[in-house]
């Protein structure tokens, strides 16, 4: 059986972020693969020992993502490939969801391909379903535990009404979400191991495909205007006290 | 301009987003509502009633529960038809991947959560949060039909006219769909999150007495018709399920009032609640982080504190 975890990499979650002349500046804080991915790698890697797979980690992005890789290889990832090139400078969801696909067909033979819920970064959410579409795949988003049985995959999704158990024949796709259990940490041998890996880059040339074209486009990129942030705090002698000053100033603020 | 806009539903429960998409999709001009499921036609009628010039309502068996693939299909048929400039969903766990198979299907874009919206000569530039809502951005599409996911209460909801009549319109349904639902349990019933007016979230700060404090904080979101939110240490710690988290592993919610009680404010959270309109903190810490978003702040146990301001709000809002 193989599993192919796609990944993006992000700046890390506890930066601070600015908007400078239109672009994202998060200053030195690092990038990391992206925080909902690492719950996909944990995923895949709790089917390897199920199941007995392999498991393929997948990234488009710069020569620098790599680093999202090889934490995915460090994690217990058999393999790893970087889909990079000149072309693809902004890509939205669904041209980079054509890409990812076109990658896992050349990976060949995928029973199981797992997302993040989303990125922390541009975060649409958008590209589990939109390469399952691509693929013609069956898509279970949102799955916190599964189990492979022969030739199906049963899952169970949380969804803002509750929670489903869902069924579906391979190959399919899933995006991952945290009730998987929390992500391993890099084991010392892992990390030697992901040192040494070589990870191979594909060009759009190596897919056979053109750069997809672009239907979403970025026209500014703003910091949020800067909220009047003193905050009031409100003291008085007794709780009853304060707790009817503080309801006072709620009300008057007409928000209810 | 005709706007088309789909009405999202569980069940035949409408997500109540879908009717503030209507009403700004009537800024624009002619509403169109898109109904789809097994006997929804109730729910056309109700989207005439918020204001839909017409309704489109494929109603058949194969789309009894939601699938991805169906419902795609289903609507890419529809636009190929007679193509809108713009498609207006609510955001839900279904409109995401409906717009984005459909966006597939017509090779166009989808903006995603969006909390503002202009139209200038019948094309859109979107505003919405990026980065954990640490940053904004602006943002359009440049094929057809643009494709806009809405945020939950970023827009007015527009006031229903009962009677108000319409034409519906039976259309056909695709079929599709490749998982196969077997099961569902209900999550805790009561107000949704995203759609709530007021939310109350407590924190590890409850960890001396877990089952008392979620007690309390929920006595004081029923006193204010709200829902009842959490930090993760509190879901982590099985205080509350998963469902009531609120940040960047959670939900994102943007009520009218967000009062978080026993909670530091770490940024992940603050990246689930940081659009609400009036933040109030309980925190026994006066160094707590989040202070620094709130407007109105209380140094102090929340265990004492949140029960006194269950009562002032009774006595106050006459309950
Ligand atoms: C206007 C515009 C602005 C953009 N700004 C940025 C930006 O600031 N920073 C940036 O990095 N990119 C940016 N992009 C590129 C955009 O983020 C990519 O298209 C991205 O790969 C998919 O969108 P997403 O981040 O919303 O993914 P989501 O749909 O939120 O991601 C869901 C899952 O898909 C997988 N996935 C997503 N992207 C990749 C990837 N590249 N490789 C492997 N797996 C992936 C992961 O499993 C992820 O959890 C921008 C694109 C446009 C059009
Ligand atoms: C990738 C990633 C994703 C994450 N996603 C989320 C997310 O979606 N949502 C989320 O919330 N967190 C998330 N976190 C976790 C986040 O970083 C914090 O750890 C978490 O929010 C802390 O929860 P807390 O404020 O309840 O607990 P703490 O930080 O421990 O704060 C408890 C607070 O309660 C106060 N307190 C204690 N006793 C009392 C009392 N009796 N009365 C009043 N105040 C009291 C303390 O002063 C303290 O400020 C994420 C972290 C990571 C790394």
């Amino acid at each position: 059986m193989k599993i192919v975890v796609c990944v993006k990499q992000t700046p890390d979650s506890e930066a601070k972020l600015t908007a400078q002349n239109g672009q994202p500046s998060w200053g030195d804080a690092p990038l990391v693969i992206n925080p909902f991915d690492e719950y996909a790698v944990e995923g895949a890697l709790q089917q390897k020992e199920a199941v007995d797979a392999s498991v393929t980690a997948l990234c488009i992005g710069p020569e620098a993502a790599r680093d999202a890789l090889k934490h995915a290889l460090a994690m217990g990832a058999d393999e790893a490939i970087l889909v990079s090139d000149p072309a693809l400078e902004e890509l939205d969801s669904a041209g980079a969801a054509r890409i990812l696909a076109a990658a896992i067909q050349k990976i060949g033979d995928a029973d199981l391909v797992f997302f993040g819920r989303q990125t922390i970064d541009n975060g649409t959410g958008l590209v589990p379903a939109q390469v399952a579409r691509v693929l013609g795949w069956p898509l279970l988003s949102l799955v916190g535990a599964m189990t492979v049985e022969g030739a199906e995959i049963k899952v169970e999704r949380t969804i803002e009404e509750g929670k489903q158990i869902a069924r579906a024949k391979l190959p399919a796709v899933l995006s991952i979400m945290q009730s998987v259990g929390e992500p391993r940490y890099p084991s010392f041998m892992g990390i030697r191991k992901a040192g040494k890996a070589t990870i191979p880059v594909w060009t759009l040339a190596d897919l056979g495909i053109a750069a997809p074209a672009q239907a979403v486009w970025r026209a500014e990129l703003l910091n949020p205007p800067a909220h009047d942030s003193h905050c009031e705090i409100i003291k008085a002698d007794s709780p009853e006290a304060i707790a009817e000053a503080l309801v006072e100033k709620i009300l008057a603020e007409k928000v209810l | 301009m005709n706007t088309w806009v789909y009405i999202d539903h569980f069940n035949g429960q409408p997500a109540p987003a879908s009717w503030e998409a209507l009403g700004l999709a009537k800024t624009f001009g002619a509403a169109t509502a898109l109904v789809f499921g097994q006997n929804v036609e109730a729910l056309a009628k109700i989207a005439l009633e918020y204001g839909a010039d017409s309704v489109l309502l494929a109603d058949d068996p194969a789309l009894a529960v939601f699938s991805p693939e169906a419902f795609t299909s289903t609507l890419a048929a529809l636009a190929s038809d007679s193509p809108p400039a713009l498609i207006l969903f609510p955001t839900t766990s279904r409109t995401r991947e409906l717009a984005a198979m459909l966006a597939v299907d017509l090779v166009t874009g989808v903006l995603v959560d969006v909390t503002g919206l202009e139209l200038a000569d019948g094309r859109v530039i979107a505003t919405r949060p990026v980065y954990e809502g640490k940053l904004l951005e602006k943002t359009t599409c440049s094929a057809s039909p643009q494709l806009v996911t809405l945020r939950a209460r970023a827009f007015p909801k527009p006031t229903p006219e009962a009677g108000r009549a319409g034409e519906i319109k039976k259309v056909s349904a695709q079929a599709g769909g490749a998982a196969v639902i077997e099961g569902f349990v209900a999550g805790e019933q009561g107000v949704s999150l995203t759609d709530a007016g007021v939310v109350v979230s407590a924190g590890r700060g409850v960890s001396n007495d877990p089952a008392e404090g979620f007690k309390l904080v929920a006595e004081l979101a029923a006193v204010l018709g709200g829902a009842v939110g959490a930090s993760r240490a509190a879901v982590d710690a099985g205080y509350i399920p998963y469902a009531n988290q609120i940040g960047q592993t959670g939900k994102v919610v943007s009520p009218d009032l967000y009062i978080a009680a026993g909670i530091s404010g770490a940024i992940q959270h603050m990246s689930g609640m940081r659009s609400s309109k009036l933040i109030v903190a309980i925190n026994k810490d006066a160094e707590a982080p989040i202070f620094q978003a709130a407007r109105y702040g209380v140094v102090g146990d929340l265990f004492t504190l949140v029960p006194a301001l269950t009562e002032a709000f009774k006595k106050k809002l006459g309950k």
